[in-house]
């Protein structure tokens, strides 16, 4: 166990360092720099800049430097916790963020807690009573969950809440805590007002998931292990909850990897919809705007977000699965 | 298990007869080649055939978006801004004239500022129906005037109402599926042309060459895609015409999205290259050339064009969803997402809910290329049934 634990911190260094040089590849990409549009704007208004400033300026910002000296700059920057300066903000990354990336992570994990608390009961119940009335309706309505975009569900939502409440559903908490320190009430107003942006980014995840556990727990019930157990005359209950589900929960579990990156994708989009105050809408305007600092912890953030989110399920799955942990060939 | 219900037939057994009946089909289904079987298949499927002709009408429909459309993509009508949806009736002070709407009448609600749009039910006016409305060129060469269905003479037509520069939804929604719907399948070209030479490239090397396209491709499947997307498309540059923004969109689309079918070709190219058959290949001789193409490839070329079938309309999604954030298509460019950006502030969704509709064609679209997906997936599976 201790070893493929190793292994697989040792492979989700090697993935993060190469996220780090694409992301910082991907903000490199734009032609110019902060500076070029920051003098470009200067220059609009009618004032003038010398080029001692422009030279002052771009060392200050260490502009100057070959890219990889940057990026290593930023890379030792990040690990040691420093995300570098926002241009735009004229502060530092850390300051400008706030409580943008906590609030981002609690959106995710919410997301992920509502997505396996609705398909895991939902899933079973689909398995256990295939082709029912039920079953057929449920599926139907997984199918229009997972073709309907997330954004456009957001619109809908946000529509129909105008309509009938005349409010807006809107931000993350009730504008008084907005800047407040955190608090028992704060995190209250903030729960109560996180299931709708849950409900919008987990839909797709939801339907899919239930079709999965649906498909893989009837491939188990049709096993002859559990004929066997049903002519002993074993309660239904016992022989579903035995044997079958255990061994359906497993793609349960390993695909939380599939499903994290789709998650981190919605909330960034439902996000700048329903202007919450987490990643996704400063990402946004930061890469409009070419802060290249801003915008890259931003993408390191989100994409970290999945990486370990991953490291998290494959540990999971070695837990539940010997298999696995042991290396054994024709593992799933 | 319940009873199989069973009983015996007193009709006389007339062997040769049932044999040669039986013969019949099944001689039908011997001598079918794949292709046909699949399709076979494929049309037991209902929705997938229904969504297949949904599609295919939906693709002949762009080549002729110019003769469908009431109104030209850009024509402004700025007495009839924010105009809401116009109502086609039948029956006109219970006589039937065929189908016509009111004209609107415009006033401005002083209070609240807002243009108000009044149907004035005392004159009805007939749509015309292949007649001759705006000049336009069909696909920009040809010059013409004839339309399927024509604003009334003096009036105005705008079923799904009109944007805040005063033009038609439904004509701009009918345009906007030219560049929507093509963006899928330029995309999954793309990516399809690079899934297969990658993944048949680490196939068919293995070794370290392998190795490297198994990490790059776990590295990119890890990561959250409408982010990069997003940072990615923020790099074209402004400069960019809107024909090069186009297929830089596609790039960026297909650029994500190709590890998926890199893996799967692999993974079948693995699984083959031990199978008897290619080995029986060998031994009579054949060149790698001749094992590849007519051994290989056919096995699961079928698999690959169902799996690329399913990811179109996740690309017509990003797309969407790129534009509608504004960092994809620019408005010179009309996709169904630049239109949703329209409708992206809460005040524009609450005031004038038809901003939204260009929804509708995209959750169709979509909804209809995954049951096709789906049709094809099971009909290309030789083990399904």
């Amino acid at each position: 166990m201790i070893r493929y634990l190793m292994q697989r911190i040792v492979t989700m260094a090697m993935t993060l360092a190469a996220v780090s040089v694409l992301v910082f590849a991907i903000i490199q990409l734009p032609p110019g720099d902060y500076l070029t549009s920051y003098i470009a704007e200067i220059q609009a208004q009618g004032e003038q800049v010398t080029a001692d400033k422009i030279q002052f300026l771009r060392e200050e910002y260490g502009l100057d430097k070959p890219v990889w000296e940057q990026y290593l700059v930023w890379v030792t920057g990040l690990v040691q916790g420093d995300l570098g300066y926002s241009f735009e903000y004229n502060q530092p990354v850390a300051d400008v963020v706030g409580e943008r990336m906590p609030l981002t992570l609690i959106l995710n994990a919410a997301t992920v807690i509502f997505i396996y608390l609705v398909s895991f009961p939902i899933g079973i119940y689909s398995a256990t009573h295939q082709y029912s009335w039920s079953d057929h309706g449920l599926s139907f309505l997984g199918f229009l969950g997972l073709a309907t975009p997330n954004f456009l569900l957001a619109l809908i939502l946000l529509y129909l809440a105008n309509v009938w409440f005349g409010t807006s559903v809107g931000g993350l908490m009730a504008p008084e805590y907005i800047d407040a320190p955190w608090s028992l009430a704060k995190l209250g107003s903030v729960l109560a007002h996180l299931w709708v942006p849950v409900v919008v980014i987990g839909t797709a995840g939801t339907a899919g998931m239930i079709r999965r556990l649906r498909a893989n727990l009837l491939d188990e019930l049709n096993r002859q292990y559990v004929v066997t157990a049903r002519a002993k005359g074993l309660p239904e209950r016992r022989i579903l909850f035995k044997y079958p589900l255990r061994m359906a929960l497993n793609p349960f579990i390993a695909d939380l990897g599939s499903i994290l990156p789709q998650i981190v994708s919605g909330s960034v989009i439902i996000s700048a919809v329903m202007s919450l105050p987490t990643t996704g809408p400063m990402l946004l305007s930061s890469l409009r705007s070419q802060d290249m600092y801003l915008a890259g912890s931003f993408l390191m953030f989100l994409a970290m977000l999945t990486v370990v989110g991953m490291f998290v399920s494959d540990i999971l799955l070695a837990v539940l699965d010997p298999r696995i942990r042991l290396g054994v060939k024709g593992a799933r | 298990m319940s009873q199989i219900p069973h009983f015996i037939s007193t009709e006389p057994f007339d062997a040769e007869a049932t044999v040669a009946a039986g013969s019949v089909v099944s001689e039908r289904y011997a001598r079918a080649s794949q292709a046909r079987l699949i399709w076979w298949r494929f049309l037991r499927h209902r929705l997938a055939v229904v969504s297949l002709l949904f599609l295919v009408v939906s693709y002949a429909s762009i080549l002729v978006v110019e003769f469908l459309a009431p109104y030209e993509l850009n024509s402004r009508h700025t007495d009839f801004i924010f105009a809401p949806p116009q109502a086609v009736h039948l029956f006109h002070e219970g006589r039937f004239v065929g189908p016509f709407v009111y004209p609107l009448d415009y006033s401005l609600d002083m209070e609240t500022l807002r243009r108000t749009y009044e149907p004035d039910r005392a004159q009805p006016l007939p749509i015309r129906f292949f007649c001759h409305g705006e000049r336009y060129r069909m696909w920009g060469l040809i010059e013409a005037d004839t339309h399927l269905v024509c604003p009334p003479e003096g009036g105005t037509l705008f079923l799904l109402g009109t944007d805040r520069l005063g033009r038609d939804m439904l004509s701009r929604m009918i345009y906007g599926a030219r560049i929507s719907l093509t963006i899928g399948l330029v995309g999954v070209t793309l990516s399809f042309i690079l899934g297969i030479s990658i993944g048949g490239l680490a196939g068919y090397f293995g070794g370290w060459v392998d190795a490297t396209v198994q990490r790059v491709t776990e590295i990119l499947r890890s990561l959250p895609e409408l982010p990069l997307w997003l940072a990615l498309s923020a790099a074209l540059p402004l400069t960019w015409s809107p024909l090069l923004v186009y297929f830089g969109i596609t790039l960026i689309l297909a650029l994500l999205d190709w590890p998926g079918l890199a893996r799967a070709v692999r993974s079948k190219l693995f699984a083959l290259r031990e199978e008897d058959f290619v080995v029986a290949a060998e031994m009579l001789g054949a060149s790698p050339r001749r094992i590849i193409f007519r051994h290989l490839l056919p096995n699961f070329m079928s698999h690959l064009i169902a799996s690329a079938s399913l990811s179109i309309p996740t690309m017509i999604l990003a797309e969407t969803a790129l534009s509608f954030l504004g960092l994809g298509l620019r408005p010179p460019i009309t996709s169904w997402g630049v239109l949703l950006s329209e409708a992206q502030n809460i005040e524009a969704v609450a005031l004038y809910p038809w901003l939204l509709l260009p929804m509708l064609p995209v959750v169709l679209v979509v909804l209809a290329f995954s049951f096709v997906g789906d049709g094809l997936r099971d009909a290309v599976d030789p083990y399904q049934h």
